[in-house]
């Protein structure tokens, strides 16, 4: 027991809420009353160091719940629950953020960070900026304070003994220094390496969307109202960046981790990121339009606020409960709905008021936007982005408004729809078909002087290319069997408009010289992004239907989709043009690339380690010798498939896992597939059903047999002959000794694909005997010596036969998939690629507008 | 300033039209009485369900069919609501592997000749959301 380490663990959360309030108050007063840039130097020294103090008491908070983790000290709860002795060092990180605790703790860990980026690159604003980083800071700090004050719970600790959170095991009276020897393990879903880099990256995204805020924030206070914009868009760039890749990485962890058969499955969780991304997007665009063009300051200040608000209620959907049953996502409720409430509330109400207060001296353009302003343009795009975000949010709080009426004394009973996906698409379809021409047109619009002319000139080559291709993919379509309907039509349309429109963007730029334009790549990259999402969901299709010919006539018959196949063991399959044969369980052992059949493997009684039945060579390189112990992890059992397309006569092998997972009630398994990846799609597979692999396996009554050398025999429907009989060589496992008489029977078994040997073993040692029966799992049969007659040398084997071993698959392909993730990666070029020529630029001095800026006139309106 | 206006109504229009069609998608929770009552009137739209499924003694959930062997895609259960209305539902998918330990089960579809296809299962089990018990660890042998 290690009671010292959370204790420092506590007691630095606490200096770190107190330090936050008391920097938030140094810089409030430090700036209270003066202009922008000129501050109280007192108030400010003791604001920076009581901002110091907090981020080394988060760093110490950090450390402290690390080293629970790292430990192994189970008396904490959060180590006991989220960790166990088996998990590997790299797992222990995610292990970190796995708890509702360890995620606030890094979402404090990064704004930090980024306070102290504020602090170094924009000196200017550090006080009033500085000042609502830390009453953010101390509102999240009090999440996980865990202080009793009053009756009143505020935030829990991360360094809950185990003691106090399950008072009423018997074991602590007892005895009360009690600690379990291991924890309950990492969701085995987190085990994955997504999980290691991903909630940092969205954690960061969401930090990031407070700089902008604070900025606008500091503006609107001190009245600054143009000059945050432009240190603020280099921040919005990045959270813009970070927040978008970090959706479409927690998108890939699900594809690759999850079985729902895709990888966006419109889960609140999920929708909880892409609605404040949608929104920072759109109101990146409106910074980019003042900046460059002097309109649209409003709705920048909009958006930006808005972006954070939506962080807040993110924050307080997917942690207050409120969801209920509406999300596979299972964070805890920790109580901490009213603390996120007024968290929420705190903020909305100071910012609306302060935007409310300064709306009318917020300067706009008086320039009349005409048809040929490529501001309209990116105006509509940013609308675009809004009525998106707005439908999901829209839908997604659905629960939240049984919630509310439910508060106030009404019963309602509105569900989520029933086939979200269906609801979801439809719409957000739309806004793809938007966004891609946008993008296109905007990006076009925006780098040339535009007239009737000029602009038709510009189109026409995309325009005609796009309708070209479209014909072409309808025809392409068509032609393979499928049908588009003219929603699809519109996204295709839509999507290589935006992807060609932003090429020619490209290509002009470089013919004028002008070098790579991010905006012009980030937008390519979502056009590309499109047209990804289209293929890859829109014709995702299942390739396990149901072909064996028979039909169940149960209470339906044709209408219904028949989605998963059974595979036994080693009988190949006709499937969708493939031919598949599931051939056996596998684990995965450290040390040894791909995986290890459990047949060579022997189990023992501890479940993480095994003896090597065989020599475990993979590509002439021996691993293990025979004999050796070889550790595993036991709880994933891989199922190899392995696959041949018979038209090209191509090979390949997948190995869909299923984890063994005791915290999904009971003891349930979680399937994860296995995908493989072509240029031009994904063949996605992944266990729907097994038998049970930690019950033991059901054998009949043995059955006996009498034998003599030579004899054939049907074992379980399979031919097998009784080659021979002879001296046991040391076994695994045995430990044969002197004077020990050990034999063992050679039964060849002809099984589908090979022939087994089969080696029952009889021994007599003082005159005792034992008999070792052999299995082959393949077959279902257990084969045992039972005894030997020497005199008429005949013997009598003992058969048991099992049910044959299968497995339910599902099978789905997914064309071009790979758009989309590349449509990602060219995003994230651009967004890197923008921060950089902003950059840049501000070292080479003044802003170079793109030719031909057209001057706003800048007149606040009073 | 025509045009704004002109764009604005436009905005509008766009936001009631997502209100209207989120409307029209949304499901209702409902007890089987009003779930059959909506078959007998020839309304397909499907509906949420929350049940529980019927137990015996020990506990074992009573009425699952699913046999892999003879169609994988065939798993039918009995679940009853909280009116202790008990509904025979047919799910055409591979019988959900936590299913026997879950306290609640959530489920989606319509009645039709019958039975209530469901398209769809949420499970709610205890131990997801809150560990309460030391299980997995040695402390119940002791």
């Amino acid at each position: 027991m290690n009671l010292l380490v959370g204790d420092i663990g506590h007691l630095s959360v606490i200096v770190a809420f107190v330090a936050a309030i008391v920097a938030a108050y140094a810089y409030f007063q430090a700036t209270r009353g003066r202009a922008l840039g000129d501050v109280d130097a007192s108030w400010q020294r003791l604001g920076r160091g009581a901002f110091f103090v907090h981020g080394a008491a988060v760093l110490a908070v950090v450390g402290c719940l690390f080293d629970i983790i790292y430990h192994h000290r189970y008396e904490y709860y959060y180590a006991w629950s989220h960790s166990s002795n088996h998990l590997p060092i790299k797992y222990m990180i995610s292990c970190f953020w796995a708890g509702q605790e360890g995620s606030f703790l890094l979402w404090i860990f990064w704004q930090v960070l980024l306070g102290v980026g504020v602090m170094v690159f924009n000196k200017r604003w550090e006080a009033p900026v500085l000042a609502v980083f830390s009453a953010v800071q101390a509102f999240l700090v009090s999440m996980i304070v865990g202080v009793v004050a009053g009756g009143l719970k505020i935030g829990s600790s991360p360094f809950m003994l185990l003691r106090e959170f399950l008072t009423d095991l018997p074991v602590w009276k007892t005895n009360p220094n009690f600690v379990p020897k291991d924890g309950t393990g990492l969701n085995a879903l987190l085990q994955n390496y997504w999980m290691v880099i991903h909630p940092p990256t969205l954690f960061l995204g969401f930090a990031l969307t407070l700089v902008p805020f604070a900025f606008a924030i500091a503006a609107l206070w001190k009245k600054e109202l143009t000059a945050w914009v432009k240190p603020a868009i280099p921040w919005a760039l990045v959270g813009g960046g970070v927040l978008g890749v970090g959706v479409v990485m927690g998108a890939y962890w699900a594809y690759e981790t999850l079985n729902f058969g895709g990888y966006w499955n419109w889960d609140p969780v999920e929708n909880a990121v892409y609605i404040p991304w949608l929104v920072l997007v759109a109101g990146l665009h409106g910074l980019v339009l003042w900046q460059r063009r002097r309109t649209g300051l409003r709705t920048a200040y909009a958006l930006v606020i808005t972006t954070f608000i939506l962080v807040l209620y993110a924050t307080f959907l997917t942690r207050s409960g409120v969801l209920g049953n509406a999300s596979v996502h299972s964070f805890t409720d920790l109580g901490l709905s009213g603390q996120l409430l007024i968290y929420l509330g705190f903020f909305t109400v100071l910012a609306v008021g302060l935007l409310v207060w300064r709306w009318k001296d917020i300067p706009v353009s008086e320039k009349e936007l005409t048809m040929y302003s490529p501001e309209l343009w990116v105006f509509v795009g940013t609308t675009v982005l809004c009525l998106g975000a707005f439908q999901v949010l829209f839908t997604t709080s659905i629960p939240v408004y049984n919630a509310f009426m439910g508060f106030v004394g009404i019963k309602t009973n509105v569900a989520l729809p029933a086939d979200q996906v269906a609801h979801y698409s439809k719409l957000q379809l739309w806004m793809g078909v938007g966004i891609g021409v946008l993008s296109g047109l905007g990006q076009v619009m925006w780098w040339q002087r535009n007239d009737k002319e000029t602009l038709l000139n510009a189109l026409t080559p995309s325009v005609l290319l796009a309708l070209l291709g479209t014909a072409l993919a309808v025809l392409l379509v068509r032609y393979n069997g499928l049908t588009i309907s003219p929603p699809f039509v519109a996204l295709f349309l839509a999507g290589l408009f935006g992807v060609l429109a932003n090429l020619g963007a490209l290509f002009t730029l470089a013919r004028r010289g002008i070098t790579l334009s991010g905006g012009a790549l980030a937008h390519l990259g979502v056009a590309l992004m499109l047209l990804g999402v289209l293929a890859s969901s829109g014709y995702s299709a299942i390739i396990s239907r149901n072909v064996s010919g028979l039909l169940y006539s149960r209470e339906f018959s044709e209408d219904i989709n028949r989605d998963n196949v059974l595979l036994y063991r080693n009988e190949a399959a006709p499937m969708h043009g493939y031919q598949l044969t599931y051939a056996g369980q596998y684990f995965e052992v450290p040390g040894v690339p791909g995986y290890v059949n459990k047949q060579v493997l022997f189990r023992t009684d501890d479940d993480y380690k095994t003896l090597a039945r065989a020599d475990i060579k993979v590509g002439g390189k021996l691993y293990y010798k025979m004999g050796d112990t070889v550790t595993v992890i036991p709880e994933n059992t891989y199922y190899r498939v392995d696959y041949t397309n018979k038209a090209s006569g191509e090979r390949f092998t997948l190995y869909p896992r299923a984890q063994v997972n005791e915290q999904m009630g009971g003891g349930g398994i979680l399937a994860s597939p296995d995908i493989k990846h072509f240029w031009d799609h994904d063949i996605y597979t992944h266990i729907s059903g097994a038998p049970d692999t930690r019950k033991d396996k059901q054998w009949s009554e043995p059955k006996e047999h009498v034998l003599s050398v030579g004899d054939t025999i049907f074992l379980n429907d399979y031919f097998a002959v009784f080659r021979a009989i002879e001296p046991a060589k040391e076994t695994v496992g045995l430990g044969l000794q002197k004077g020990d008489l050990a034999l063992q029977a050679d039964m060849v078994v002809y099984g589908e694909q090979r022939q087994y040997h089969v080696h029952p073993l009889f021994v007599v040692r003082n005159r005792l005997v034992g008999r070792v029966p052999d299995e082959v799992d393949d077959l279902g049969i257990r084969l045992s010596l039972n005894t030997i007659d020497p005199q008429k040398g005949k013997f009598t084997f003992g058969v048991s036969t099992a049910q044959k071993d299968y497995i339910i698959l599902k099978a789905m392909q997914k064309p071009f998939i790979n758009l989309l993730w590349s449509g990602t990666l060219l995003m994230a070029l651009g967004f890197g690629l923008s921060l950089r020529q902003r950059n840049t630029r501000r070292n080479a001095g003044p802003e170079v507008g793109p030719v031909a800026e057209p001057r706003a006139r800048l007149e606040p309106v009073a | 300033m025509k045009r704004t206006h002109i764009f604005v109504i436009a905005i509008i229009a766009v936001a009631a039209g997502i209100i209207l069609s989120t409307t029209a998608d949304a499901s209702v929770y409902v007890l089987f009485g009003e779930a059959r009552q909506r078959a007998a009137e020839g309304n397909a739209t499907k509906v949420h369900v929350v049940g529980r499924l019927p137990r015996d003694a020990q506990n074992h959930p009573v009425g699952l069919q699913y046999d892999p062997m003879v169609d994988p895609n065939y798993f039918a259960f009995t679940l009853v609501d909280s009116t202790h209305v008990a509904q025979r539902v047919v799910y055409n998918n591979p019988k959900p592997q936590d299913f026997e330990t879950s306290e609640q089960v959530v489920i989606t579809g319509a009645m039709r000749s019958g039975v209530f296809m469901a398209d769809n299962i949420l499970l709610k089990c205890p131990s997801k959301y809150v560990k309460k018990d030391l299980k997995g660890t040695e402390v119940a042998a002791k």
